[in-house]
């Protein structure tokens, strides 16, 4: 569904992708780890167009989308929730996620997207007024979550969605990804936490250094010697 | 002599008229520098060039009323559309290259915009000053012990009025949350779907449509000639600092404090004074309070 095809991107002089490829099925979790600095964040922000590659091309269900607009790319379904959450802090939370249904296929069906959301996250609704900025870092994700769902994704892509949570809403955050999953949203997930990472997505890729090393089922991946030694302590 | 008694045989309550000219002259102050905090709010950009706009006004006013005869008033119908649209011809011609550029060619950018439009309206209308005469700017009210005329009331009203509805609308609107939003973070507001090249564009043209109304608004309160805007946006910038940049409550209260320091330090020292007032005003809050009068409320305040 979402490919990417011999993605070099830089930063300036320093190169952060080599040629990276690879493919997001239709209503899978894809999940793309590796340690700090290996890309995957960047290989994110190639995909909703803040970076441009220099090389290679971003397609989706056959449509080239390396020339479109990273704002016209979300009307296309294609969503991001930023690392770090990025909410609009000074908004309440009911602003911030009509903020997400800003496309016009979104706004359409705000409201019933809404209730989706309310439903998925229950704490939202009881802190509709609350400014974003005061949530605790749980909250704030699932507002981050629940506002890229308003935008009506076809592909929902978290950058580090558990960085910085207490185990248990680690647990949370990855138990409403399989929710969002199980309801058919296709998502492409970049995670420090490899093995619960591998254990939720049916294929994953590894990124080493803006190289992609490994690439197969997760199941398959957790299974493999090179990524026990690298990244579960095995 | 003591001015209160050049206006005539009726008693005039001094304080109650320095009262009533401060709220009256800062509802005017306010609405020009709405415009001026708007567009540094979202855009971060501080446009020199906002008296130019509003001098561009006050022509607008003069030659509809020398021409046509029409009261400045019914101007305003045609200033707002107008100058919305020549906002957004200003952003796409001018702003547009320099939105993402440093601090420095931004601020030569638009002085050099503000040196352009002078000199413009000096080859077009000449130096020479014009006076807008409707006859509201004739019809003294006396009330409670004060003074004023109908234009400075009607100005207020309706600068207030603007004012108020550019609070609605970046509070309650959908565009207006949007702007908001692409002040506080930029790049979330993409990876939301929004273009923000056009939120600049629709930010800079309600900056220039508000302050050109305010220019139409007080053509019959002021004389009009080529650098008049210069000596609004002095005093807009001290409105914006004491409120806080890019805070639009911030700035409806900055105008009356400076509104209020200029009434009172015209009456009681000489109009010549007022200046004088406002920049040690302008220069202590820098010193004192650079986030402005209100504390520090920081980005809080961006766009609104």
């Amino acid at each position: 569904m979402l490919r990417l095809e011999g993605i070099d991107a830089f930063y300036g002089d320093l190169q952060a992708l080599y040629d990276v490829s690879l493919e997001v099925e239709q209503g899978r979790v894809f999940a793309l780890v590796g340690a700090n600095a290996a890309g995957k964040s960047t290989t994110l922000r190639v995909i909703s167009g803040l970076v441009t590659p220099r090389r290679g091309r971003v397609v989706l269900d056959g449509q080239d989308l390396t020339t479109v607009p990273a704002h016209a790319r979300v009307d296309l379904g294609v969503v991001q929730v930023p690392e770090g959450r990025r909410l609009f802090p000074f908004m309440s939370v009911t602003e911030n996620l009509l903020l997400g249904a800003h496309t016009p296929r979104a706004r359409a069906e705000r409201d019933a997207t809404l209730k989706y959301v309310y439903t998925l996250f229950p704490v939202l609704a009881e802190r509709r007024g609350q400014l974003a900025g005061s949530l605790s870092g749980g909250e704030q994700q699932m507002c981050a979550i629940g506002r890229a769902l308003m935008a009506r994704p076809r592909v929902l892509m978290l950058d580090e969605p558990t960085l910085g949570l207490a185990p248990v809403l680690v647990k949370r955050i990855f138990d409403t990804v399989r929710t969002i999953n199980a309801d058919g949203m296709t998502i492409m997930l970049v995670e420090q936490n490899v093995r619960q990472a591998l254990t939720l997505a049916q294929r994953a890729a590894v990124l080493e250094s803006g190289h992609l090393v490994l690439h197969g089922q997760g199941a398959a991946l957790l299974a493999d010697e090179r990524l026990k030694r690298a990244y579960l302590g095995m | 002599m003591d001015p209160a008694r050049r206006l005539g045989r009726a008693q005039i309550d001094v304080f109650a008229q320095l009262g009533v000219s401060t709220i009256l002259l800062g509802g005017i102050y306010a609405l020009i520098a709405v415009g001026l905090t708007l567009i540094f709010g979202i855009m971060r950009v501080v446009n020199f060039a906002h008296g130019e706009f509003l001098m561009l006004g006050m022509y607008l006013g003069f030659w509809a009323f020398t021409l046509l005869s029409m009261d400045p008033w019914f101007v305003l119908f045609v200033s707002i559309p107008l100058f919305f649209g020549i906002g957004v011809l200003t952003y796409v011609l001018v702003m547009k290259g320099v939105i993402h550029a440093s601090h420095n060619v931004q601020i030569f950018t638009t002085v050099g915009l503000s040196t352009a439009l002078q000199n413009t309206a000096l080859v077009l209308w000449s130096g020479d000053f014009h006076t807008v005469r409707p006859w509201h700017a004739l019809r003294p009210i006396r009330m409670l012990g004060t003074a004023f005329n109908l234009s400075q009331v009607v100005a207020f009203v309706i600068a207030l009025t603007l004012t108020v509805l550019l609070f609605a609308f970046m509070r309650f609107t959908h565009t207006g949350r949007v702007m908001r939003a692409t002040a506080q973070d930029r790049d979330a507001a993409i990876l939301m779907g929004i273009d923000t090249d056009r939120v600049y564009r629709i930010t800079f043209a309600l900056g220039i449509a508000a302050v050109g109304a305010a220019g139409v608004l007080v053509s019959p309160l002021y004389a009009v000639y080529p650098t008049a805007g210069l000596q609004f946006v002095l005093l807009s910038y001290v409105v914006v600092v004491l409120g806080g940049l890019g805070d639009m409550v911030g700035a409806l209260i900055g105008s009356l404090i400076v509104a209020a320091v200029e009434v009172a330090g015209s009456y009681w020292f000489g109009t010549a004074w007022k200046e004088i007032f406002y920049f040690l005003l302008f220069i202590g809050v820098l010193v004192f309070r650079p986030a402005g009068l209100f504390g520090q409320r920081g980005a809080e305040n961006l766009g609104v």
